[in-house]
């Protein structure tokens, strides 16, 4: 399973050209060809989306409550009589933006902490870990929680605390691929050459262990937008009106078994969004050799 | 050489326990705002304030009450909550009672299901029946837990009105008053765990069938279902028990959204109560309860594999 990731970092003929090969070849996956389409399709609807939706995402309109799927309004309209499409197609912008920017932070600073403990060793590392044991051991929501009921629920507060605790587990991951690095010979001949702690992480583990983080990366994305769109829909995420699939599920819950439409709509966008960045995360890896199926909730 | 193994892991899960413990009492104290604000709310001032504190015991130092409280939940002792009316021990009885036993009916279907499904898979891999099930996994392991029981809520509660939606029982009631209404959130639960160890038990059947030692006994003519059987898959459940281990300890502490979407009165929503009223000795009293079962559990089921599988032992052995 590991044969890939066995190839030596140095015969590289350049980093771009390298992923533009990993894309090419996670595309030619019926899987990853998928994923990707939905990931690209969510970016740009993300994008996209005020200046194509039918109905300002505001418009409240009283005399039409709950009304069915109709030719002025395909999907529906909610308890204050906005338009669903126009609120599903913007559902997803707050919460792409937020993870957006959380994830490559996460990935980075848990990449960084976990070559650095996996590189040092020894007793500093020890300790850490048990640190790193014991974040692990809390709910995830608890520990969001608690920081948001005291912050409260602003971007300005999501993407610090998002990229907090799930940079943590990564930490981990980052610390075992550099234990497999650590242990070969190249890295003992740029000792031996006489290369610093800050060289031989730049030039010799970083790149080998580059693959590992961006699958965690893909993974801790959709986990992330799990916990975002989770958050939403406890109450403890963005505030109304700012249309967002877990909000909007969670408001049209209530009417389900007369107006069903209100909670069609968000389902399928979060879940598509979530599955494709799945199959991407899982194309990625098979592309790269590594292989993700041991990997347990977190 | 095994005892003192299984010592040292023993120590290094208490250790986790009790830097889980200083991290959930620094946390609190670092946080603005005490368990009297919170209680007091706007009148948090002057006299009031000062009294509440002296009631409580805030005005000690911070190391002082660190001890107390560390000391207290040794004996079984979480304090009282933040109007310092009721024994959080009383109130976390009856929730840790219910989502015991929501975790335990989801194991007792997922993990069965999730064992047979991932040898099924793991021997059939890439044929039809490995891709169905494989896809539907990775579907029901993404896919928001809320969203999944909504969507089942319509189809089983709202449309085909097979299964309640909604659990009205008391906390307070006995286990089989549950019944029918635990039974859709045992199935999200169940669907999200059987994803989970299914993944895992499918890749470790995968990689024991490709093994020399499986060859070996096929060519040597040994009946196919006698290798998967008895040199196989003892093998290859083995890594399963800590996928199994890391399930229970989401399932007790990760049950919370599931628990607000079907009105379900365990210890997830208490915890949500509590954030919202910002009763933080119920919140550091649940945190450090989910997190020693988690370390327990996990605690267990490395000490069940060590104890089970010989090679692990003097791998182990050598390393320490």
């Amino acid at each position: 399973m590991s044969a890939a990731s066995d190839a030596p970092a140095a015969a590289r003929p350049g980093a771009l050209a390298r992923w533009a090969g990993v894309a090419a070849d996670v595309a030619s996956r019926p899987s990853g060809a998928v994923g990707l389409a939905l990931v690209a399709l969510h970016l740009a609807l993300a994008l996209a989306s005020p200046w194509i939706v039918p109905y300002a995402h505001t418009a409240m309109d009283s005399s039409l409550m709950l009304t069915g799927p109709s030719a002025a309004h395909w999907l529906g309209t909610d308890h204050l009589g906005r338009d669903v499409l126009t609120r599903t197609l913007m559902g997803g912008r707050e919460a792409l933006l937020v993870t957006g920017i959380a994830t490559p932070l996460a990935a980075a600073w848990g990449g960084m902490a976990g070559v650095f403990l996996g590189l040092v060793g020894g007793r500093l590392d020890e300790i850490l870990m048990r640190v790193v044991d014991a974040f692990l051991s809390l709910p995830w929501i608890l520990k969001m929680l608690v920081l948001i009921v005291t912050f409260g629920t602003g971007i300005e507060v999501l993407v610090p605390t998002l990229a907090f605790f799930y940079g943590i587990p990564v930490i981990r991951v980052a610390r075992a691929a550099t234990h497999d690095v650590v242990a070969r010979d190249f890295i003992s001949a740029a000792r031996a050459r006489g290369h610093g702690r800050g060289s031989i992480i730049r030039r010799e583990i970083l790149p080998n262990v580059l693959d590992t983080l961006m699958v965690e990366g893909a993974m801790r994305w959709s986990w992330m937008l799990l916990a975002f769109s989770s958050l939403s829909f406890l109450g403890f995420g963005v505030s109304p009106p700012t249309p967002d699939w877990g909000l909007m599920i969670a408001d049209a819950r209530g009417f389900m078994s007369f107006a069903p439409w209100g909670v069609l709509g968000p389902v399928v966008a979060l879940s598509s969004l979530i599955i494709g960045i799945n199959l991407t995360a899982d194309a990625l890896a098979k592309s790269l050799g590594l292989d993700r199926a041991q990997k347990a909730p977190a | 050489m095994l005892l003192r193994m299984l010592l040292r892991r023993t120590l290094l899960g208490a250790v986790t326990v009790w830097i889980v413990s200083v991290i959930i009492f620094a946390g609190v104290e670092i946080l603005p705002g005490d368990a009297c604000t919170a209680f007091l709310e706007r009148e948090a001032q002057g006299r009031l304030l000062e009294n509440c504190r002296e009631a409580q015991g805030l005005n000690r130092s911070a190391a002082e009450r660190y001890v107390e409280w560390a000391g207290g939940a040794v004996r079984g002792d979480l304090g009282v909550s933040a109007d310092g009316r009721r024994s959080i021990a009383e109130m976390v009885g009856d929730r840790l009672k219910n989502s015991l036993l929501l975790a335990s009916c989801a194991l007792l279907a997922g993990v069965p299901l999730a064992i047979f499904l991932g040898v099924l898979t793991g021997l059939r891999r890439d044929r039809g029946i490995d891709l169905v099930f494989s896809t539907a996994a990775i579907f029901a392991m993404t896919i928001p837990e809320f969203v999944s029981a909504t969507v089942l809520i319509l189809v089983f509660s709202v449309w085909l009105a097979w299964l309640p939606g909604i659990v009205l029982t008391s906390a307070s009631a006995p286990a089989s008053a549950f019944f029918p209404e635990i039974l859709l959130p045992v199935i999200v639960l169940a669907m999200v765990m059987t994803a989970h160890i299914l993944r895992m038990v499918r890749s470790s059947v995968i990689e024991v069938m490709a093994g020399d030692y499986v060859q070996m006994a096929i060519l040597k003519g040994v009946p196919y279902w006698s290798v998967v059987f008895r040199h196989a898959l003892p093998n290859a459940l083995l890594p399963a028990i800590n996928v199994v281990a890391l399930t229970v300890a989401w399932l007790l502490g990760g049950v919370v959204v599931i628990e607000v979407v079907f009105n379900y009165p365990g210890l997830g929503r208490m915890m949500i109560d509590a954030i919202s009223d910002r009763d933080l000795p119920v919140v550091q009293a649940i945190a450090l309860i989910v997190a020693t079962v988690y370390v327990g559990v996990n605690l267990a089921a490395d000490l069940l594999t060590l104890l089970l599988n010989p090679r692990l032992r003097t791998h182990y052995a050598r390393r320490a």
